[in-house]
């Protein structure tokens, strides 16, 4: 299955060193490291359990969506529980997934450093993302807000619901991304080994930085709007309501200016994942390294320039909504830079076809059907038909659930080996992965001609002619929820009782692969001079280990 | 061709001289993306079969490691994806001009978006509530506002939506090309009743629309009365009901941070079992707590106040609308038969001016 020729017990690391999950033992001992690897690994116990809440949420909304009336749950509680699931989803699973999770433990290995750059910062982060976590999840379940995760107001600021306590909380995980943000930046300038020049840097890095350079930018403007909306809500300030002066439309500029970005936040990352995932099991360079790389900053930087699109029928100008829709536009054309590269890697490569790459196929047209569908919705005058219903629902889980959770799935498979040592089981994977694609396609597909024939998102009563959709879509739901449950436990499983993995199973040239099976705790004894590229197939395996050698 | 589509796309029917032009792009728009994103797994599928890795592969490279790849086919692709993207721009914005700019002709009517009801008002003088008349063939331009928080008026028939937001105006426009009921949706999250905040547009034929206008809804046609009746079938469960908005009204005017509902004491007498019961007054004597009583009570609280109670209650005279009080009363029914509780004053704070309800002090 995974047992190939090991490439590298790479010569830059001590054959002696006990490993990172061994280095220290004891309660103590987790809580308080500053090793990247044990705090990306803490951020994968809390984020998966987000994820398993949001997706709870999920189920709950679905099922009552089962029928056209009241089902299991009453309206004020519907909009309680769509509020929760898309604030649990977006700041604590989606944002801080791939990169907390996998930035944080392959990062610094991917560029031969021993840390990030502030390993106390980044314990820190952990910890201002698990009390954000409490905050806003005791305020939402406490008191509630029932806003949607969108928190227009003059509804936010009038709604009886408790709306400061989630955003004080929501301001707490911004400050926790900032912070991650930070020392990413910092690391992949400072920290890379010699002879990672910029054009050597693995793609998965330039996409975590890319991401960073967007939170570093975003996240205030989110932090400071979403805080005033609070405090409009206590005590009237009135910035945002038109009794007192404020204009609610402000509002959603700020918010998106902010939340449009933050789609690429969450799927920057993953097409990070992916980059590294084609080019391994390719065994093939990237067909251009720099269109990869430079693709994740041109959607950095034009990403800031659409946020307009989200607002075609608050009584945008043509001319404004023209040029937003243009901007958005260019978007798709640096993704499109990406899917057509990675394409164009596969061909004549050596593909070795497993669970992560059958994540990157439904990927492929997940991403590509999401991402398409995003230039239809920036089409102005499509927009004023669909915005607000279920085709833009189903529009952007396809991007964010079908682009950014295989991805993030993808990524839990091809380093699990690295991460834990141990291979999981293949026939299992792939039989998940393909429950995970159709309860998928179940689920979202429904969705999008829903909203074509005019369902409105965020409604807990609706007429009767859409009932059918949605019942296949409630199928499909639970569908991927167990998909999704037996690919953790798949994992879960391998992690106690899967054979033992080589340093590295899958052959890559990345530099994450030259460390022994369980990275120790610093990753190299040693720091590598790096001579060669993380994609340099051409070379064989014996002159790809003669180029990296030990620094004094 | 265009009804085939329609149908396989869910589309609701065209019923707006502009809907059909919109669907075309529709339809050009789904067709390219669909057929893209096909095209593109189909190739990287091939690719996968076609490129595997071979058993008798050895840690040498394999050739295609060194092969060029197609760089420049990739640029051709994207310049024809940009020019396919500049294309749905172009139509795009053309339409939404088209959308956003009324005919000099229109007939103009007002809509008002409220928690969870829209009023049609037409320049003649008369209102209508969830259901907007208009003569079919006509441009009809609507001119919108909000009184409470942002709503957003929809007609899926019509390809037509508009936030509807409070402290500024909007417009919308469209014209119905057939007599018929079409549904109108609120598609901004709009609160509890969010989803319960429907209408219907009745286009009528225009020698219809003038009899209506002269005979209102007893001369309109039958599909016409049968969608009202609908409409107002709709309207009855978006509202809530009166004790409810009670409930409201006293959170919003501060009530409730003296009166409970529940029967425990508190700085004022509670609620709870208070309607028709006999107050005792400070003053000596009772009076039954009928609706002259509460009213008079709220309007000017130290005329005849219930023994036992500070004399803190401001005066709301003029502070709260007769709807509002209506509502209280109507929620002291509802609670009447909760127990009263014992009719002692709050004992945790001194009385005086730190119990007066903030913000409203006249």
């Amino acid at each position: 299955m995974m047992a190939h020729e090991v490439e590298g017990t790479a010569p830059v690391h001590g054959a002696h060193e006990v490993d990172y999950l061994r280095a220290g033992a004891g309660v103590r001992s987790w809580l308080l490291t500053t090793d990247h690897k044990r705090i990306g690994l803490m951020f994968y116990v809390l984020v998966v359990l987000m994820l398993l809440l949001g997706g709870a949420f999920a189920l709950v909304l679905r099922t009552e969506l089962l029928t056209p009336g009241p089902t299991v749950i009453s309206a004020a509680i519907y909009n309680r529980m769509f509020t929760l699931h898309g604030v649990v989803m977006v700041w604590l699973f989606m944002i801080p997934s791939i990169p907390n999770i996998f930035g944080n433990f392959v990062l610094p290995i991917m560029i031969g450093a021993k840390d990030l750059a502030f390993p106390r910062l980044n314990l820190a982060s952990l910890y201002v993302y698990a009390i954000g976590a409490v905050v806003t999840l005791a305020a939402t379940i406490a008191g509630g807000a029932d806003t949607g995760w969108t928190f227009y107001p003059p509804y936010s600021t009038t709604t009886p619901a408790g709306v400061l306590p989630v955003v004080i909380g929501i301001f707490i995980l911004g400050v926790s991304s900032i912070m991650t943000a930070v020392n990413f930046i910092a690391t992949t300038h400072t920290m890379r080994a010699r002879g990672i020049s910029w054009g050597r840097v693995p793609l998965f890095v330039w996409a975590i930085y890319s991401t960073s350079i967007i939170m570093l930018l975003a996240t205030p403007v989110l932090g400071l709007t979403i805080l005033l909306v609070g405090l409009d809500h206590v005590y009237h300030f009135g910035v945002f309501d038109p009794t007192l002066g404020g204009d609610p439309v402000l509002f959603q500029h700020l918010f998106w200016f902010y939340s449009h970005p933050a789609v690429y936040i969450m799927v920057l990352p993953a097409l990070g994942v992916i980059s590294e995932v084609v080019c391994t099991f390719a065994q093939r360079q990237p067909a251009s390294y720099w269109a990869i790389a430079l693709s994740s900053f041109g959607i950095a930087l034009i990403g800031f320039a659409g946020w307009g699109h989200h607002m075609f029928v608050a009584g945008m100008s043509e001319l404004d909504a023209g040029i937003f829709g243009a901007f958005s536009m260019f978007i798709a054309i640096f993704s499109a830079i990406k899917v057509f590269t990675w394409v164009a890697t596969l061909h004549r490569g050596a593909i070795q076809f497993n669970t992560p790459m059958l994540y990157f196929f439904w990927f492929l047209f997940l991403f590509v059907f999401g991402g398409m569908t995003g230039v239809a919705v920036a089409t102005q005058s499509l927009d004023v038909h669909w915005h607000d219903t279920y085709f833009v629902v189903a529009h952007f889980h396809f991007i964010m659930v079908g682009g950014t959770l295989t991805a993030f799935l993808a990524a839990a498979h091809y380093w699990f080996p690295k991460m834990f040592g141990r291979a999981y089981s293949e026939p299992m994977g792939l039989l998940t992965s393909f429950g995970v694609f159709l309860g998928f396609i179940l689920t979202f597909l429904p969705q999008f001609l829903a909203g074509n024939a005019g369902m409105p998102r965020r409604y807990y009563s609706y007429p009767a002619q859409y009932q059918w959709l949605n019942v296949l879509s409630t199928g499909g739901a639970y569908l991927l929820a167990g998909a999704l449950v037996l690919a953790l436990l798949n994992l879960l499983i391998a992690l106690r009782w899967g054979p033992r993995a080589s340093a590295n199973p899958w052959r890559s040239r990345s530099y994450e692969w030259m460390t022994p099976p369980i990275p120790p705790e610093h990753n190299f004894p040693v720091t590598p001079v790096i001579d060669r590229g993380p994609y340099d197939y051409h070379l064989t395996e014996e002159e790809a280990h003669a180029r990296v050698s030990t620094a004094r | 061709m265009n009804e085939l589509l329609r149908q396989l796309l869910f589309l609701p029917e065209q019923r707006s001289s502009l809907a059909r032009e919109i669907d075309g792009l529709h339809y050009f728009v789904i067709l390219v993306t669909m057929g893209g994103a096909a095209l593109i797994t189909l190739i990287g599928g091939y690719f996968l079969i076609r490129y595997r890795r071979r058993p008798q592969d050895t840690p040498r490279p394999h050739p295609g490691a060194f092969a060029r790849p197609a760089l420049f086919l990739e640029t051709v692709s994207l310049f024809a994806l940009g020019f396919l993207f500049l294309t749905f721009w172009t139509i795009g914005t053309r339409q939404f001009a088209d959308l956003r700019t009324a005919p000099d002709d229109a007939l103009d009517v007002y809509v008002t978006g409220k928690q969870w009801m829209w009023k049609f008002g037409y320049p003649g003088g008369d209102s209508e509530i969830s259901v907007l008349y208009v003569p079919a063939h006509r441009p009809v331009r609507l001119i919108m506002t909000s009184r409470d928080v942002i709503h957003s008026f929809y007609v899926p028939a019509f390809r037509i939506k508009q936030d509807v937001i409070p402290g500024r105006y909007t417009t919308a426009w469209f014209e119905a090309n057939e007599p018929g009921a079409y549904p109108i949706l609120c598609a901004e999250f709009c609160g509890t009743s969010h989803s319960e905040m429907r209408g219907q547009v009745i286009a009528l034929d225009p020698v219809d629309y003038e009899r209506w206008l002269a005979g209102g809804l007893a001369s309109a046609p039958a599909f016409a009365q049968k969608a009202a009746a609908e409409a107002e079938n709709e309207l009855a469960e978006a509202e809530p009901t009166m004790p409810s908005r009670g409930e409201l009204a006293a959170a919003k005017h501060g009530c409730l941070r003296c009166h409970t509902l529940d029967g425990t004491p508190h700085v004022g007498p509670s609620w709870a079992g208070l309607y028709r019961a006999v107050v005792p007054l400070e003053s000596g004597g009772e009076r039954v707590a009928d609706e002259a009583y509460i009213t008079e009570s709220i309007m000017d609280p130290l005329a005849a106040l219930h023994r036992g109670f500070p004399p803190v209650m401001p005066s709301y005279l003029g502070q709260i609308a007769p709807p509002d009080v209506a509502a209280i009363i109507e929620l002291m029914k509802s609670i009447r038969d909760v127990p009263h509780g014992p009719d002692v004053p709050w004992d945790g704070g001194v009385p005086g001016s730190s119990v007066t309800p903030e913000g409203v002090t006249p």
